[in-house]
């Protein structure tokens, strides 16, 4: 077995564990043995994966064995490799939470095979090396989050799913549309090929107008301003470990969709794109900050800040400079697990106060000091205060932006951080600090109280985890940086990426 | 409304749709055919018996959840990937060997991969229709 194998296993492993799951449908203990066993595997496999792409390079697979711009190409390299590593790791952590908060119900209707095709999605679109692969990814994401978006079909769950599911088959269709015009043009979807032809294209309008049209398509589903009114319309009503897997990773793939695009495939397109970009990188941040400070439901007010971070990541790669995309980089890996982590937090808030209206609740922290201290440190983290990992993430992306002279934007990036302080500040007020205004906490099936001991370790144990690769991620900032800085130079330098897959130029 | 000519006639042809069915699976890949279509086939074998003998004859003669059907449909598709994975060759690289056997002449990966869609889609559409009919009988 040759070691580029090991590009198939994360996509291979849900795919495989979610059919074997359908023949243990009557028993829904033989199903959560075998997510926990794929989600071990997905995580060894990732870890294996990127240790392998560290070493060796950039790593290529030609399904089928068919050459490579004829055939489906997959390729990792270093970008891709700690995306499919931190998902699996959030994969891991959401799938163990989910033994503690989904219902039975649920858990009876194909919760855990649906989640394993949801990674296997965010594992192939991280994964695809072929423009017109990542729109089938997309779509393999997409199904498996609608129905895991109205499983329980409550009707606020309906309600926002119709949002989503609206914007969504919109962007899948500017997306189709946009890879047709560019196999139109270009005579091939495959990335490396297309990163290695589009400069000598006689065509330059019409391809300026279809990277306008991936930038819309992967902006709608990264959330990026004006297009991401979806997002806190529909993430606070399913469950909340399906809203923790939502927040930590799908607006990524968008992130990541763009990221790949306009520095391998369109990187001479780049400079236009770049200025939309930081524009569009400047109002995400503020609008999603804004509308976090003016909200008082805890899951609303978190899905404004997945907006307003995805601001940062996209401002790194706006600015476009080596530091600034490390810098965007590190911002998606820390939010991933910050973020993550606050959704889990708060399902654990909902399920002391029984609502997450913040004017309802209160005095958590006097009755369980040790959640207040786990709510800080994502908290915290995510507002940028060091040594987490959050105060690094913004630190490089911030010292990109006045590297690169963009004053106006990075002081925005500055302001807006603040703002995030002070709505972290706000839950903290809210949830934690004041009294709990009615005297009664939640009780009843559901409630926390009523949690046995395994139940409540099966909830900590993903926060500890994450927490504790917060501070982590902050205290040993120096790998991980070197890390970012080569995947960034590996992104920069599209040869890289092209000779790998295609070979040398002749 | 129950026909005795459709229902004598129905017991028969299920059994030369399916052995078309079957035909189509085999001769796919090359020349037109494969699994889809043949389960399709094989779907219409079904789906005129249940017309003809309504839905609980039709559930009794297939004696398995049509949802069991899918779930082995896919594994099998999927397992077609194994053989290549095994050997180390490029993941999904067709195999095939040469059985000797007349009718069926070269045998592959391919060949496994079209039995399970053959399985999936069978499955898949006997699953809408027995649904379908279930509403019916309320």
């Amino acid at each position: 077995m040759s070691v580029s194998q090991i590009i198939i296993f994360p996509i291979l492993l849900p795919l495989a564990s979610a059919i074997a799951m359908l023949f243990f449908r009557r028993s829904v203990m033989v199903q959560r043995i075998i997510s926990l066993l794929t989600s071990f595997l997905l995580l060894t496999a990732a870890g294996v994966l990127l240790s392998a792409v560290i070493s060796e390079g950039v790593l290529t697979l030609q399904v089928g064995g068919w050459a490579a711009p004829f055939g489906i190409t997959l390729a990792a390299d270093l970008l891709s490799a700690v995306m499919v590593a931190v998902s699996a790791l959030i994969g891991l952590t959401t799938v163990i939470y989910s033994f503690a908060v989904i219902d039975s119900e649920r858990e009876r209707f194909f919760y855990y095979p649906l989640f394993q095709m949801l990674m296997m999605g965010i594992n192939g679109a991280f994964l695809t090396g072929d423009v017109f692969n990542l729109y089938v990814w997309f779509e393999v994401m997409l199904i498996s989050s609608f129905v895991l978006l109205v499983l329980g079909g409550t009707p606020v769950q309906l309600e926002g799913a119709i949002k989503y599911v609206t914007i969504n088959l919109l962007s899948s269709s500017v997306f189709l549309a946009a890879s047709g015009i560019l196999y139109g043009i270009a005579g091939t979807l495959n990335m490396a090929e297309l990163a290695r032809i589009t400069p000598d294209l006689a065509q330059k309008e019409l391809l300026a107008v279809v990277s306008v049209l991936f930038m819309i398509t992967f902006g709608i589903k990264a959330a990026v301003f004006p297009l991401f009114f979806w997002l806190p319309a529909s993430y606070h009503t399913p469950p909340v470990a399906v809203a923790a897997i939502f927040a930590g990773l799908l607006t990524k793939v968008g992130v990541y969709a763009l990221i790949r695009f306009f520095t391998t495939v369109f990187s001479h397109e780049a400079v236009f794109i770049n200025e939309v970009l930081l524009v569009g990188s400047a109002l995400t941040m503020l609008s999603g900050v804004l509308g976090a400070v003016a909200q008082y439901d805890l899951r609303k007010l978190l899905s404004f800040h997945i907006v307003s971070q995805i601001g940062y990541m996209i401002f790194g790669l706006a600015v476009h400079s080596p530091l600034a995309i490390a810098g965007a980089l590190i911002y998606i890996v820390h939010n991933i697990i910050a973020k993550t982590n606050l959704f889990y937090i708060s399902g654990i808030i909902e399920r002391i106060c029984s609502t997450c209206d913040l004017k309802k609740t209160g005095g958590v922290y006097a009755r369980y000091p040790v959640i207040g201290i786990l709510f800080l440190i994502p908290a915290l983290g995510l507002a940028g205060i060091p040594p987490l990992s959050g105060f690094w993430a913004k630190f490089v992306v911030i010292k990109a932006g006045f590297e690169a002279g963009e004053y106006v934007v990075t002081g925005i990036a500055v302001l807006v951080s603040l703002l995030t302080l002070f709505s972290m500040m706000k839950i903290w007020n809210e949830a934690f600090w004041k009294d709990m205004p009615r005297k009664d906490y939640a009780a009843g099936e559901n409630s926390y109280d009523s949690m046995g001991i395994g139940q409540r370790v099966l909830l900590f144990s993903p926060v500890v985890a994450l927490a504790l690769l917060t501070v982590l991620l902050g205290v040993f900032f120096e790998p991980v940086f070197r890390l970012a800085e080569s995947a960034a130079l590996q992104l920069l330098d599209t040869e890289a990426y092209i000779v790998p897959i295609l070979g040398g130029k002749e | 409304m129950y026909s005795i000519i459709l229902a004598t006639a129905s017991k028969y042809l299920l059994l030369l749709l399916q052995m078309f069915s079957l035909f189509l699976l085999f001769r796919g890949h090359n020349e037109p055919g494969g699994g889809f279509v043949g389960g399709l086939v094989a779907a219409s074998a079904y789906a005129l018996y249940f017309i003809a003998n309504g839905i609980s004859e039709a559930e009794k003669l297939l004696k398995i959840d049509p949802f069991y059907l899918i779930a082995t449909g896919l594994m099998i598709a999927v397992s077609s990937i194994l053989p290549s994975l095994l050997v180390g060759l490029d993941v999904m690289k067709a195999i095939w060997i040469d059985t000797g056997i007349p009718f069926l002449g070269k045998a592959g990966t391919p060949l496994v991969f079209d039995i399970g869609v053959y399985f999936l889609v069978l499955g898949i559409t006997l699953k809408i229709m027995f649904s379908l009919a279930e509403e019916d009988r309320q």
